[in-house]
């Protein structure tokens, strides 16, 4: 703890900012029911009222407080858009190293398989899954991160690659290390950079996709609290020159500005270059 | 004699994070009309850096923050950019040290050669393509007409190096920059350049900057030399004076580098490590590129294989690894016939068996620790826990010379020798009877490899571990070896015992490439030159003699 301490007080001011800005976001989820006026789903007032002492940012569409739903929603997205990052990850970068350590058969294999996976329009193939298993939380983390990871795979098979063919793989192989060794001690800490990099844009690609899947009536089911969904069901307002589906989507901006400032430094630490 | 070129009190800073730390410390330079000046020493030295500031230059993150450099009565520090550009590349040339990197693979070989004095307006395309023929001529590069029509990728690395020269002569400057011209080639490709390079510059009385850390190499050209370390003058002197008297002794480290001799192991058994029996491999189908290799390396003992590059001493050293299977062959290890693929060779036979590679950057994994690199063979072969390899990682550290906080450090915050000395310790821990050593001081600085050469052979009388030593340089090979197999596209041409093999009469190949070392002789290039030309005339007179 005084370690990670001590890294962010040497941490430049960018990311000591996004640091905070994840934290406030993260703290406000923790905290929901705490701080939120009013509960998620309570119909509370007239439709898109003005911000006012009444309502910190107004109400949406049903008339629900907008304040308490941005609240609900951070605790919501945060959870499932890193869940299905990290799951993506995990699928994406394994095979992604397998194709590329074992190489020759291996590689065409999984690479094909890909392939065709990535052929599929993307939305239109989660809708088709979607609706055959069902709309539940956990299928939504499945299927997304699915379709996520083949991304993951295309680059850390890239990276892994390029890592492959160094001296200290190939010494590691003459000692006669086994697969598992090769990809989590040689090539693995040496592909870092590029795959925090992605993982922090990734991430941020997540809530729009949930967003799309929403709208479509497909993804996280009104009336839970998302902020894409928010987005979406109060576009409308915009054409009445009513501002409140820009509070959700500047909660999304705020915390995609907030991981990618941490992302920046991280991948400045990982790269090993001094300033 | 009014010097043509004078640098005066040259400072030169690099960019290290916020700070401009100096990386040359006031350095004087002059360079008379047709002199040639040899810039001696280490990387890290600041030889390029002067070289380059000769032309008011410096790469991206340096600066030259103080002194003056005049060219022909004409300062170059701090004039508009215009003027210097106009004396850049007409007046004063540079020659890198990759030809293969410098090129630009999408154009041929002429319209490279003319955009310089096209540029320069100094004559127009067809002029400037008539004049380079003439210089492919001068440098006797083959098919002068036309050579300049090739691309880069078609022509070898000597011709392209010497194509190189023929472009820097392009627009007939007044002072050439060679740096490093030979050091990416072999000995025997070395000749040539080293030939032309001396041709043109007599011709043409041109001045000249040789950049390079091979004393004897410089030692052909050079009129007078200048050893730089560290960023700063070590010694300045006529050329032979300097090295038939060296006055520091830096200078004398470097004159007497692989003058060291191995001594006899007479303890040493006699059995037989390893044995190669008439192994063919090849990369793809048909084409091989070993042909019926024979080769026994005995305990105790170092076996260097020679040859120039390309001639298949890295594929043998894939063979016996494992990493590429033989089409034909065994390969008997201790008696025993070792399985063609690696995955078929057990953990045993992997221990007993250990490599050293040429680039000990990419050979060291830069996110382990040292601890760990060194560790993992420990924990692998011989599952010992961590107190045990503690022990023993610090026992290696101190076998290869190195101090033992090194421990918890990471590869990337070692020197390039320090690099190396932890790639010995990794092979040691297997406790191997053979290493192989492909290429291993090649990238290293002169002395620091001879460092390294000196720690295998201590290494080796004490563990009586047998090397198979990968090398294209001979001289080392004379310091170190015990019996010397030499190489060519792929076939054994010569092998034997060191003092028979390095002893006339030998195979003309081995002849070729044993005369082509350069010694520290300022006369050896001409009279090598002279030897070859007259036998290449008695040839023509007497073909059937020959």
């Amino acid at each position: 703890m005084t370690a990670a301490f001590k890294l962010l007080r040497s941490a430049p001011f960018s990311a000591r900012l996004g640091t905070g800005m994840v934290l406030i976001t993260l703290l406000a989820a923790l905290l929901t029911p705490v701080i939120a006026p009013y509960g998620e789903t309570e119909v509370v007032g007239d439709v898109w009222l003005e911000a006012g002492r009444q309502h910190l940012v107004g109400t949406d569409n049903l008339g629900r407080d907008m304040f308490s739903r941005l609240l609900y929603g951070a605790r919501n997205t945060i959870a499932i858009a890193f869940a299905i990052t990290a799951l993506s990850f995990v699928v994406g970068v394994m095979w992604g190293f397998l194709a590329a350590v074992v190489g020759g058969w291996m590689d065409q294999l999984l690479s094909r398989c890909v392939d065709i996976l990535m052929a599929f329009p993307t939305l239109i193939f989660a809708l088709m899954v979607l609706s055959v298993v069902g709309t539940s939380i956990p299928a939504l983390v499945v299927v997304i991160a699915l379709l996520d990871s083949t991304r993951v795979f295309r680059l850390s098979r890239a990276v892994a690659m390029d890592i492959e063919v160094l001296e200290f793989v190939e010494a590691a192989r003459l000692r006669g290390e086994g697969l598992w060794w090769l990809m989590r001690h040689e090539v693995l800490p040496n592909a870092m950079p590029p795959l925090v990099a992605e993982f922090g844009l990734r991430f941020c690609f997540v809530f729009l996709f949930i967003a799309a899947l929403s709208f479509l009536g497909l993804g996280i089911q009104p009336p839970m609290a998302d902020w894409g969904s928010m987005v979406r069901e109060n576009a409308g307002a915009i054409t009445f020159g009513i501002y409140t589906p820009l509070w959700p989507a500047a909660a999304i901006a705020f915390l995609t500005v907030g991981v990618n400032l941490i992302v920046d430094w991280f991948l400045h630490l990982a790269s090993g270059l001094e300033d | 004699m009014k010097p043509l070129l004078e640098m005066k009190d040259i400072v030169i800073e690099g960019c290290t994070g916020e700070s401009w730390d100096p990386i040359i410390k006031g350095l004087n330079l002059t360079l008379t009309k047709g002199e040639v000046l040899g810039l001696i020493g280490e990387s890290g030295a600041g030889k390029s850096t002067l070289g380059l500031a000769s032309m008011a230059y410096t790469r991206q993150g340096c600066r030259i923050a103080s002194g003056s450099i005049v060219f022909d009565g004409q300062e170059l520090f701090g004039a508009p950019e215009p003027e210097v550009r106009a004396i850049r590349g007409a007046r004063i040339a540079y020659v890198a040290q990759s030809a293969a990197a410098s090129f630009n693979p999408a154009h041929r070989l002429i319209r490279q050669y003319t955009e310089g004095p096209v540029q320069h307006g100094l004559m127009s395309t067809a002029e400037a393509e008539k004049k380079a023929v003439a210089t492919y001529e001068q440098l006797l590069l083959p098919d002068p007409e036309n050579i300049g029509y090739r691309f880069p990728h078609q022509v070898s690395g000597g011709q392209l190096q010497r194509a190189m020269v023929a472009m820097a002569m392009s627009c007939q400057p007044d002072i050439i920059i060679f740096d490093e011209p030979t050091t990416a080639l072999d000995v025997t490709t070395q000749i040539e350049v080293l030939a032309a390079i001396k041709e043109i510059t007599r011709r043409f009385n041109t001045a000249a900057i040789y950049i390079t850390h091979d004393l004897a190499v410089v030692a052909q050209l050079a009129d007078r030399i200048m050893v730089l370390r560290y960023g700063e003058l070590v010694e300045e002197n006529n050329a032979r004076e300097m090295l038939e008297n060296p006055r520091e002794t830096y200078t004398r480290d470097l004159l007497a580098v692989r003058s060291f001799q191995k001594r006899k192991n007479l303890k040493a058994p006699d059995d037989v490590v390893l044995k190669i029996e008439s192994v063919t491999a090849g990369y793809t189908g048909d084409d091989n590129v070993l042909e019926s290799i024979d080769l026994e390396i005995r305990r105790g003992r170092t076996v260097a294989l020679v040859g120039e590059s390309g001639s298949g001493k890295s594929t043998l050293a894939r063979v016996i690894t494992g990493l590429l299977p033989p089409n034909q062959g065994r390969v008997i290890f201790k008696g025993k016939q070792l399985p063609a693929a690696l995955k078929a060779r057990k953990r045993k036979d992997l221990q007993r068996l250990q490599m050293i590679y040429q680039m000990p950057d990419t050979a060291l994994n830069p996110r382990q620790k040292i601890r760990k690199i060194i560790g993992r063979p420990l924990k692998f072969y011989f599952n010992q826990n961590r107190k045990q390899q503690q022990r023993r990682i610090l026992e290696l550290l101190e076998q290869v010379e190195l101090p033992a906080e090194y421990i918890d450090r990471y590869p990337t915050e070692l020197s390039g020798g320090e690099k190396q000395r932890i790639c010995i310790a990794r092979a040691l821990a297997a406790e191997p009877d053979l290493i192989i050593c492909d290429e291993v001081t090649s990238a290293l600085d002169q002395l620091v490899a001879e460092g390294i050469l000196k720690l295998l052979l201590s290494l080796q009388r004490k563990l009586l571990v047998s090397y198979l030593f990968i090398t294209h340089d001979l001289a080392t090979v004379k310091a170190i070896s015990d019996e010397i197999v030499v190489m060519l596209q792929g076939r054994i041409v010569e092998k034997g015992p060191k003092q028979k093999v390095l002893k006339p009469p030998h195979h003309a190949y081995t002849d070729r490439l044993l005369s082509s070392v350069p010694e520290m002789d300022p006369d050896w290039l001409d009279t090598l030159l002279q030897e070859r030309a007259g036998r290449a005339r008695g040839a023509d007179i007497h073909p059937s003699v020959a």
